[in-house]
């Protein structure tokens, strides 16, 4: 049985990211941000999973996750990247985006930068004085993408005061999360069930490609690229569907699976092994998606609490002549042969679990509840 | 009128001075009154009205940040515990409850240890001293709470009845721990300051194997007490109790346990301990002896732990019914009269006299919060102990007083979310409640407004998601966000909603020429179908696709039933008609014969209803250009007619 980690820490948590190790390390991760929102005053806070020496100053258990610091953050955080080792990235409900350092030798976060007005309204009569929710933010150094309820695209450079690219009025609706694909192109979902692909090398507002998901028009809320085949994608709808996406062809999702029963929040691959996903939602629910092929027929026990998904594929890539091996197990939409299982990872129903991050064996998630969750054996 | 149950707490406002006549307002369903003061009195005679106001919350417990983690976490309790199958019953049932109930106090515990930590780490003493009262509050919260626990969940018979009390007070009279260690870390125990006042502890306590592993330590360390030790040893080692696994009747045990009194009794008679007063009296307090006992005043602390103490040596099998009884005599000599009791005296009073209405009541007083009370009342009416109470308003106890809590919740902030969950278990005037209070939740972001939307949308209240998703479209046509409006009055399926913006699309175009939001217009699919308006705004950005995609034809039929089936406004119809001016002058003949002469019938139907301009100016010159585009249009259409004419009859003809 996993060991999993409850605390409490009378905030709603919004946001939970790991801090990434240093490349080549064999460190395992031991430091993740935290991110509040609704609250009266908001904080972005770091949390360690080390051990102390085993033995911690209030008589905590062993595997307890401890507070380092936290710095006031105005308004809700709406997402939260690390930047590098020391920076961390934080979208605010005021438009606001910040970044935070980190100082260890003092164990402090102080503001090492600002972008007030990242989003705003124009409206005549905007009722918050124009400042709109910047609702997702990414990272790749020294590049800082944010998008937000304006619908507007902002490329920020670390060390600029400026905007490097805004694109305004780049979607009609709120923009709900973005992501890197391929160094200059970002992945935008919106709340009008549509993916879309940027490349900041093209002038103009306009798209380089649209895809979308038929009919309904049910908002997406998240995006993740699978880390080694860049067209893999995978995104999180109002509804709690999983759709995994291959951005080269079609103008549909590859397969679409029953998942949560509301709002996905979030949806992670496991960055060094993608075969595992991560999704979890408003229904207070997160789950691990196995969709490793050689693992051979897994006893029922540890699918207990989960269950099967069920596919409702549109087999778009239904070629045969492509190698099987380069094919994404993402891909594949036989579901006679690829089962995917997927596990439940939370004890009980809780209120809506907000976040999650996976890296290496561990994984972090916040909840409504106001309870951070670890384990560092998620594949035991 | 009803009769009050003790003073009301007198809150001080500063700056609120009653003599003139100042209001005060309860604000609504949340939980605050709102008092106008006499700050900043200068400012305030000058302009009417008032420059400060000051704002009185009920619960203020609500707004601590230790207990947030009593709320959230016994918030996960209190909705396993709803789900609690209602088919289990008898043991099964039972044990689930009593575990239900730890569950709760282990919470109660976590919250005060850590309210503990921080009391102790505070650097202001004034803070401390907050903290600290904090802490015994919950204390006093977590003995009451257990004690409820053995009288009513776990309903404990006779002889088993006095194991749990013991262990009861055993819980909550924990100093001794700390001295039983301090003691055996020294390096001759019996030599210790506290060595007696550990013993008596251990005695009063009921832990007889521990009391006698000290003895035996003194009668090693004083050869000349060494026989006494034995002997007191040998009657605590033989004092017959009621263990869990035994099978013996409580017939039997009580028969053993009138030996064994007997033996002590003669013991005592004989004048065995003599010699050691300390002796003397430890077989005194295992007699009984209510003088002896009360010797012991200051290690016994309270009343309560008088009666377990003197319930073991005394009445070991005492019937639940009889315990009450036990329980005044014992208040009453421990008090001698020299104090009155304490709320949380009478609070276990009320709970050994049985009287569970009581104890709720006197809660309700005493905490500064509605958490004890309405988690405590939902667990024992779970235990199907308050079914015939009802209150002569609203609903039955228990919903009275979670919704109490839950209002509580609502008014916080950040802690709503958790009161959601409280409303829904509230059978009565559960919905109503949350239908209220859910509409006063401020939407700050779109991702807040989706919560509070999943909140109404799972419990089909549908007035609510309409008024939200109205909220959000109100504040995103005022932020000039139309793709967002229109999103969201789908959503609502808000026709008029729909129509409003679909017309503001409409104008934009008029102005700029081009379509705004196409991602959106483009996509509307079925949800076109709301309102007219919106499917004539799909429709007519459908022929501009049509027109630059060079499907003529299409464009033309779509163009004309847009007019013939009375879907676009009156005051489109010029745009709609000179629309098709460039498709009656292509080379090739778009429109039939058929449509031309509709078209025709429309041109005509649309001047016949044109207002006149009647005054000159502007206007007159405006009326000037929509008649030259109508010559235009005529002209147009009767060189169409021919040419079609010409066309169809040529194929007919072929």
């Amino acid at each position: 049985m996993e060991e999993i980690y409850a605390k409490f820490v009378s905030q709603k948590i919004s946001k939970t990211r790991w801090r990434p190790v240093p490349p080549g390390s064999l460190q395992t991760a031991d430091t993740f941000a935290a991110g509040s929102w609704d609250n009266e005053e908001n904080y972005v806070s770091l949390w360690s999973i080390g051990d102390f020496g085993n033995l911690d100053s209030d008589g905590g258990f062993e595997g307890d996750h401890q507070l380092l610091c936290d710095i006031r953050h105005h308004g809700d955080v709406m997402d939260l990247q690390f930047f590098d080792q020391e920076r961390i990235v934080a979208a605010s409900s005021t438009g606001c985006v910040t970044v935070f350092l980190h100082h260890p030798n003092n164990q402090t976060l102080s503001v090492s930068q600002q972008w007030t007005a990242a989003h705003y309204h124009t409206g005549p009569g905007s009722p918050s004085c124009g400042s709109a929710p910047c609702t997702g933010v990414v990272c790749s150094n020294p590049e800082i993408v944010t998008v937000g309820e304006d619908g507007r695209i902002n490329l920020f450079r670390a060390d600029h005061k400026e905007a490097v690219r805004t694109i305004d009025n780049a979607d009609s609706s709120t923009l709900h999360a973005v992501t890197f694909l391929r160094t200059p192109e970002i992945l935008t979902v919106n709340s009008i069930g549509q993916l879309k692909i940027w490349d900041f090398r093209k002038q103009g507002n306009e798209p380089s490609q649209i895809l979308s998901l038929t009919g309904d028009r049910v908002p997406l809320h998240c995006v993740d690229r699978h880390p080694n085949q860049q067209h893999v994608v995978a995104t999180g709808g109002q509804d709690g569907m999983l759709s995994i996406w291959d951005v080269r062809q079609g103008t549909m999702p590859v397969s679409l699976l029953k998942a949560h029963e509301a709002e996905m929040w979030e949806v992670h691959f496991h960055p060094s092994n993608p075969d595992h996903l991560f999704t979890c939602s408003e229904d207070g629910s997160l789950w691990h998606w196995d969709a490793s092929t050689d693992v051979p027929e897994k006893s029922s026990l540890f699918n207990q609490g989960g269950r099967n998904s069920t596919f409702l594929s549109h087999s778009i890539s239904n070629q045969a002549g492509v190698h099987q091996s380069l094919i994404s197990s993402w891909l594949s939409t036989d579901p006679a042969k690829d089962r995917i299982e997927i596990t439940s990872l939370l004890p009980s129903r809780t209120l809506s679990v907000n976040s999650l991050d996976v890296l290496g064996p561990c994984l972090v998630c916040g909840t409504d509840s106001e309870a951070i969750y670890v384990t560092r054996q998620l594949f035991s | 009128m009803e009769e009050l149950d003790g003073e009301p707490t007198v809150t001080l406002i500063p700056g609120v001075n009653s003599k003139k006549k100042q209001m005060c307002f309860d604000w609504g369903p949340g939980e605050m009154l709102v008092c106008e003061t006499s700050f900043n009195k200068k400012e305030s005679e000058t302009k009417p009205g008032c420059p400060f106001i000051y704002i009185i919350r009920k619960d203020i417990d609500v707004y601590s940040q230790i207990l947030r983690k009593l709320f959230n976490e016994s918030h996960g309790i209190f909705v396993g515990l709803q789900r609690i199958e209602e088919e289990l019953t008898g043991k099964s049932r039972k044990a689930q409850l009593v575990r239900v109930s730890k569950n709760y106090r282990s919470v109660i515990r976590a919250c005060m240890e850590e309210m503990h930590q921080v009391a102790i780490a505070a650097k202001d003493p004034a803070i401390g001293r907050q903290f600290s009262s904090q802490v015994s509050i919950l204390s006093a919260m977590e003995l009451i709470w257990n004690l409820c626990e053995i009288l009513f969940i776990e309903v404990a018979p006779a002889g088993a009845l006095l194991l749990h009390l013991l262990d009861w007070v055993r819980l909550h009279v924990c100093e001794v721990d700390s001295l039983l260690a301090d003691v055996l870390g020294s390096e001759n125990p019996s030599k210790h300051d506290s060595f007696w006042k550990l013993v008596t502890i251990l005695v009063l306590q009921g832990r007889l194997d521990e009391a006698r592993q000290m003895l035996s330590k003194e009668a090693d360390a004083s050869p000349s007490s060494a026989g006494m030790c034995r002997i007191l040893g040998d009657l605590m080692r033989t004092m017959p109790v009621l263990s869990p696994g035994n099978t013996q009747t409580l017939t039997e045990l009580e028969l053993k346990w009138q030996h064994w009194h007997e033996e002590c009794e003669r013991h005592l008679q004989d004048s065995t301990f003599a010699s050691s007063p300390h002796l003397e009296s430890l077989c005194k307090i295992m007699l009984g002896d209510e003088a002896a006992l009360l010797e012991q005043k200051e290690l016994l602390n309270n009343w309560y732990h008088f009666l377990v103490t003197r319930l073991l040596y005394s009445h070991p099998t005492v019937k639940p019914i009889d315990l009450h009884l036990y329980a005044q005599s014992s208040l009453d000599l421990f008090l001698g009269g020299e104090s009155s009791p304490e709320p949380l005296d009478n609070i276990l009073l009320a709970a050994f006299e049985f009287d569970i209405h009581q104890v709720i009541k006197e809660c309700s007083i005493a905490l500064s919060n509605w958490w004890f009370v309405a988690h405590l009342t939902d667990l024992l009416d779970h235990c199907k102990l308050l079914q015939s109470h009802n209150l002569y308003f609203g609903s039955n106890m228990r919903e009275f007083l979670l919704l109490e809590y839950a209002s509580g919740l609502f008014a916080h902030h950040s802690l709503w979310q958790l009161g959601v969950d409280y409303f829904d278990y509230c059978p009565e005037l559960g919905r109503v409640s949350l239908e209220l209070h859910i509409e006063r939740i401020p939407l700050s972001t779109e991702q807040k407004a989706l919560k509070v939307l999943r909140i109404c949308e799972q419990r089909q209240m549908t007035e609510q998601v309409r008024s939200i998703c109205k909220i959000l479209a109100m504040n995103a046509v005022r932020n000039n966000r139309l793709g967002s409006a229109l999103s969201w009055s789908i959503r609502a399926k808000d026709a008029a909603f729909a129509t409003l913006v679909s017309d503001r699309f409409l104008k934009d175009y008029c102005e700029r020429g081009s379509f705004s939001d196409l991602d959106l217009i483009d996509n509307l699919g079925p949800a076109m179908m709301l309102s007219d308006r919106l499917t004539f705004l799909g429709k007519y950005r459908e022929f501009h696709r049509f027109y630059g995609e060079k499907r003529l034809t299409d464009a033309a039929s779509l163009l004309l039933s847009l007019m013939t089936s009375q879907i676009a406004p009156r005051s489109f119809w010029v745009i709609l008609l000179i629309d098709a001016l460039p498709l009656l002058e292509e080379k090739e003949v778009v429109f039939s014969a058929e449509q031309t002469y509709e078209l025709m019938r429309c041109l005509e139907d649309f001047a016949s209803r044109r207002p006149v301009w009647r005054e000159p100016g502007v206007q007159r010159i405006q009326e000037d250009v929509e008649n030259t585009k109508l010559e235009m249009l005529r002209l147009a259409l009767a060189r169409n007619l021919g040419r079609a004419i010409i066309k169809e009859g040529s194929l007919e003809g072929s």
